[in-house]
Parts: structure tokens; sequence; C-alpha cells
């Protein structure tokens, strides 16, 4: 091994939009090459959600009726594909949450941490890049459920402009959980325990929801639970943008809000776990 | 840069829970020196490490690297250190130069500066081979150059290593011994911590011997030796019943307490060779058969015995909090 020679001093790079967001990103594209080199994980995460819109599309679709559409009994199971493909797509970037929780934790458990912590970073930087990375990797998810959905005969009816708009509003909430995931990776004592706690919350917030069966169709003290829960208005914001069919929703105001609603939710989530999960890394990592 | 001590640091505490890693440590490394933190496991090493390198805050004490204040002036701190830990802080699924170029980018180096810098340190390291490589397929060694090119890369100062070749085969050890050497010569200023003697007397110039999360000896390893006195005798005898006889027949021999291993008699002697004739002579009588004798300098595995009462390989049942799992260390 020849001797390391010292050369010119270190060149600093000037911050162009702040350096929180310039290390966020080297951190999300550190978490985007991770995707990459473990394809398993990656097939994996998109299997879920496919085997589910199988599962629901062909085994409980004609057992569950939408109020309002569909007379003959495969007009009843072509309606409710339709309805399904939005509450799986909102059930998918609910579960990305799980993927912050597991990522964060094991990068805890790391060495990886203690030099990240010892540069002069910004301390928000691996939060940031986490929960970009894990919103950006469900481009691909949603790409291939859209896929699967049009093979099992959903459709887009709304045109594509609304139907971006659907896209980006279920990206900007699989963002907004990835910070409640990231917060639950940091509560939580170690990787294994992560991949417990991360999913538990998901199931109950899932399912108390439009994404499978009309909220109509819920027990009268239910009803408003579901219809304030945050994944009911994005699938019910998602169907009317896709021009899917809602059924018949009770009154409430979120439902009549829905897309507005949503982004309101998004936007308290993120104020509320965002600083929360920075000051429990910070802790966390000082003691 | 001012003309201040690369680290001083006076007082520091810190305990965890009810354990005290930290018990009033005072440390002051000047610029250029390589200073060998020499300890048993839990005797605070790693504490101290991380404590300098802002990644831990002490109880009490203050602490100052470079200048700069390790608690309030943390980003400064961080500008100037490298640290190498015991475990490869390395990106797994990473290639070695996707590694170095995301710590460059980290330290808001230009890319350009980091992509030469980057080859540098690859070059220099031996890893331009696997340069390209998931850091899963590196050896251990491997990992440890890495690891290490991971600290130089915005050219520290002050470079911290913490036990930097525990764990590695004794050919790695030595690759590692040669870089750190290299280092040293260019002028970084390196506080190591290791509880192996030997590389402390490698490596260092100046050893801070710790125990119980205070300075318990400091100087050259040379002075740390004369602070024992002279040479020390060893004797080998057939089996372990045996070595204890031998111990009582060279009691007219030796001038100190004899320390017992096994089949192994190690003892302070005053007085040259003569005392090998003596104690030849002092077993024969005893009718002991020798295995082996000699004469030796002491090791500062006998100044470490002789300060603390124990050897420092020996695996004291103290917790070892410094010793991470993660972050949840309680």
């Amino acid at each position: 091994m020849s001797a390391i020679t010292v050369g010119r001093p270190v060149a600093l790079r000037r911050p162009i939009y702040g350096w929180a967001l310039h290390d966020g990103f080297v951190v999300a594209r550190r978490n985007l090459i991770q995707t990459i080199r473990v394809p398993e994980l990656l097939f994996f995460s998109l299997v879920q959600p496919v085997i589910f819109v199988l599962l629901f599309a062909y085994v409980f679709g004609g057992a569950i009726p939408i109020p309002g559409d569909g007379a003959s009994p495969a007009d009843a199971a072509n309606a409710y594909r339709q309805y399904l493909m939005p509450g799986i797509f909102g059930q998918t970037v609910a579960f990305a949450a799980a993927a912050s929780t597991v990522g964060l934790a094991e990068d805890m458990s790391r060495g990886i941490i203690d030099r990240f912590r010892a540069l002069p970073m910004s301390p928000s930087a691996v939060l940031l890049g986490r929960t970009f990375a894990d919103a950006v990797r469900q481009i691909l998810v949603l790409a291939v459920l859209s896929i699967t959905g049009l093979l099992v005969g959903w459709r887009i009816n709304n045109g594509l402009f609304s139907a971006l708009l659907a896209y980006a509003l279920l990206l900007f909430f699989a963002y907004t959980v990835a910070w409640v995931g990231a917060w639950i990776g940091l509560s939580v004592p170690n990787p294994e325990t992560a991949n417990t706690a991360g999913l538990a919350w998901l199931f109950p917030l899932t399912f108390l929801s439009n994404a499978f069966v009309p909220i109509s169709s819920m027990p009268d003290w239910l009803q408003p639970i579901a219809a304030y829960n945050p994944i009911s208005t994005l699938v019910l914001a998602t169907r009317e943008l896709f021009g899917n069919p809602t059924g018949i929703q009770p009154h409430y105001w979120s439902l009549d809000h829905a897309a507005l609603y949503t982004l309101i939710s998004c936007a308290v989530l993120i104020g509320i776990f965002a600083p929360l999960a920075v000051r429990k890394y910070r802790n966390a990592t000082s003691r | 840069m001012s003309d201040k001590p690369a680290v001083y640091a006076e007082g520091i505490t810190r305990t965890f829970g009810d354990v005290k890693a930290l018990d009033g440590m005072d440390l002051v490394v000047q610029r250029g020196q390589v200073v060998g933190l020499l300890g048993p496991n839990g005797a605070g090493k790693t504490t101290m490490v991380r404590i300098l390198s802002t990644l831990l805050r002490p109880t009490g004490g203050h602490a100052e690297v470079a200048g700069f204040d390790v608690v309030k002036q943390a980003n400064q701190v961080r500008r100037m250190i490298g640290l190498t830990g015991q475990f490869a802080a390395v990106d797994e699924y990473l290639t070695g130069r996707e590694n170095l170029r995301m710590f460059g980018d980290l330290f808001h180096l230009t890319p350009k500066y980091v992509k030469a810098r980057s080859e540098e340190l690859l070059t220099s390291f031996d890893l331009d081979d696997a340069a390209d490589r998931s850091v899963r397929t590196y050896s251990g060694g491997m990992r440890r150059r890495l690891d290490l090119a991971a600290s130089l890369i915005a050219r520290p100062e002050i470079l911290f290593l913490d036990e930097p070749t525990t764990g590695l085969d004794p050919r790695s050890r030595l690759g590692m011994w040669q870089v750190i050497n290299d280092l040293v010569a260019d002028g970084t200023t390196v506080l190591l911590t290791t509880q192996y003697l030997e590389e402390a007397d490698q490596l260092a110039q100046n050893i801070v011997v710790i125990d119980h999360g205070h300075v318990i000896a400091h100087g050259t390893a040379e002075q740390l030796k004369d602070q024992i006195g002279g040479d020390r005798i060893e004797v080998t005898v057939h089996d372990d019943a045996t070595a204890e006889r031998a111990a009582r027949a060279m009691e007219s021999v030796i001038s100190g307490h004899p320390l017992i291993e096994g089949n192994k008699i190690s003892a302070p002697v005053s007085g040259g060779s003569m005392v090998l004739v003596g104690a030849i002579r002092a077993l024969d009588l005893e009718q002991i058969e020798i295995t082996d004798i000699m004469l030796r300098r002491p090791t500062l595995d006998d100044v470490f015995m002789s300060l603390t009462g124990h050897l420092a390989e020996d695996e004291t049942q103290r917790p070892e909090p410094t010793r991470r799992r993660g972050v949840r260390r309680r």
C-alpha cells in the first residue's frame, strides 16, 4: 500500500437548495440503490398487493355488493373490481409505512448510523432520505398494480390528467405514512420488533375504511370512524379521480371533500410525525 | 488553525444507568501525535472516543477537539475528524466507490474532488479491483480498509480509530498497521484505542493506560516499562503443580511478586544475567525440570499487570456499556 498524499485543501460545495434537502437526496439515492441490489425485497413487496387484487377480485368480488351499481351478478362483480382497485392502491401505499419502519430500525442497529452522525451533515437527512426513497419506490409498485388491475378489468374513466392527480395523491399519502413508519422504526428496540410493530397498526387502519367495503354497510357507530379515516378519503378521492364507482356515501364533511380532507390529513400527520421522528432520531443517537 | 491541542479533555464522566463508564477522564493529544488509549474491555475506551467524536454526550466534564467544544460545537468538530469504529460503518449494498461517493457528498465536497479523492484512496488501500463490487462480497480486512478510507475522504486533521484491528486476521492486521503508520507519517493526529499491548507499542509513541474509566498511567512505552522496574525472568516448567514449587524455589532470586499462569512463572528481577544462573541453580536444587527459561525486558502486559492487578486481555465481568448494539443502549 502506498502512502496517502496530502494535497490541496478540501473543496466545499456551496448549498444550492439547503443542506437538509441535499443530504436527504444523497441518503435517498443510497436507499434506492439498495432496492435495486436486493431485487427479492422489491419482488415480494409487489407480490402481496397483486395477490390482494386477485383474491378480492375473484374470491370476494361477487359477495360484496356495491350499493347503486350493477343489476346482474356479472355486472356486480365487474363493478366491484372497479370499486376495489383504488382500495388496493390506498392499502398498498399505506403499507409502505412498514418498509420505513423496518428499514430505519435496521439502519439504527448498524454501524453506518455512527458514520452518518459523525459527519457534518443535516441531522434530518437520514429520515428525509428514507421517507423519500420509500415513497419513490411506490411509483413502481403502483405501476405494477395498475397493470394487474387493467388485466382484471379495472379502467381509468376520467382521462389522463385526473389519473395523474390520483397517483400524485397516492404518492403524497405514501410519503406521509412513511414518516409515521419512520417514527415507529425509531421507537422500537430492534429490527425484529420493527417487523411486527410496523404492520400492527396498518391492518385496522386500512380495513376500517371504505377500501374494500362501502362505509354504508358498516354499523352506525363505526361509520364516523371509517368516514374520518384518511384512508377512506384517499380511496374515495382516488375513485373519483379515476372515474370508478364510489357507491353511495353517507354524509360526512370528510367524504364530501375527500381530496381536500386527505391533503389536510397528510399535512397534519407530517406536521406531527416528522418533528417527532427527527427529535427521536436525535435523542436516540445522542444519549 | 490555532495552536490548541488536537484533543483536550478534562474530568469527563459518563454514566449508563448505574454503570460509570467514564469516571473523571483526562486526556490531551498534541497535534501530530499518535496516542494509544490502552485498557481492557469495559475500561471506557470506546465511550471516550464516542464522546470525542460527538456521538455521545458526556455526563460531566469538558472536551475540545481541534479547539471546538464537542457538545456545543459538534458540527465544527465533525468537520475536523474522521472516525473508524469497531464495526465497519459502510453500506453493505453499495459498492466501495459508491460508499466513498456518498460520504464525500454528505461532507459537502465537490463531486470533482470526491471523485479524485476516492480514486486515490481506493488505490492506496488496495481496493481498486473491488471498487465496483458490493461491499457484501468484501472480506473483513477489505471492509476495514474501506471504512478507514471513508473516514479519510475529507482529509481529517484528527483521526479516531476505535480498536482498528479487532477481529482481523494477522495478515490484515499488519496491513492496517502499515496504513496507520503511513497516515501518521503524513502528519495526521491519531487517537487509537486498543486492548492489544503489542498494537499500542507498535503504533503509538504515547500510551495512556485506562482502567475503570480513568487514566492510571501515561507515557511512552519505554517510560511505562521503566516505571515497573527492570527485567523479568520467565520460567516454563513441566506442569501447573510444579510451577507453584518452582516459584517458591526462586524466592531468593526474584525481586517482586511472581505471576503464575499455568505452567509459566514470570517475576521481576534485578541483577542482569547472573540471575539466570541463580535461578537455574535454585530450581536444580529442588530437582525441578526446566522446559524453558529466559530473561526479558518488561512488556506492556507486565506494565498493565503491575498497574491494575489484572491482565489486559483479562475479560473482566463488568458490563461493557460501550459495546453497542444499535443505539438502544441501556
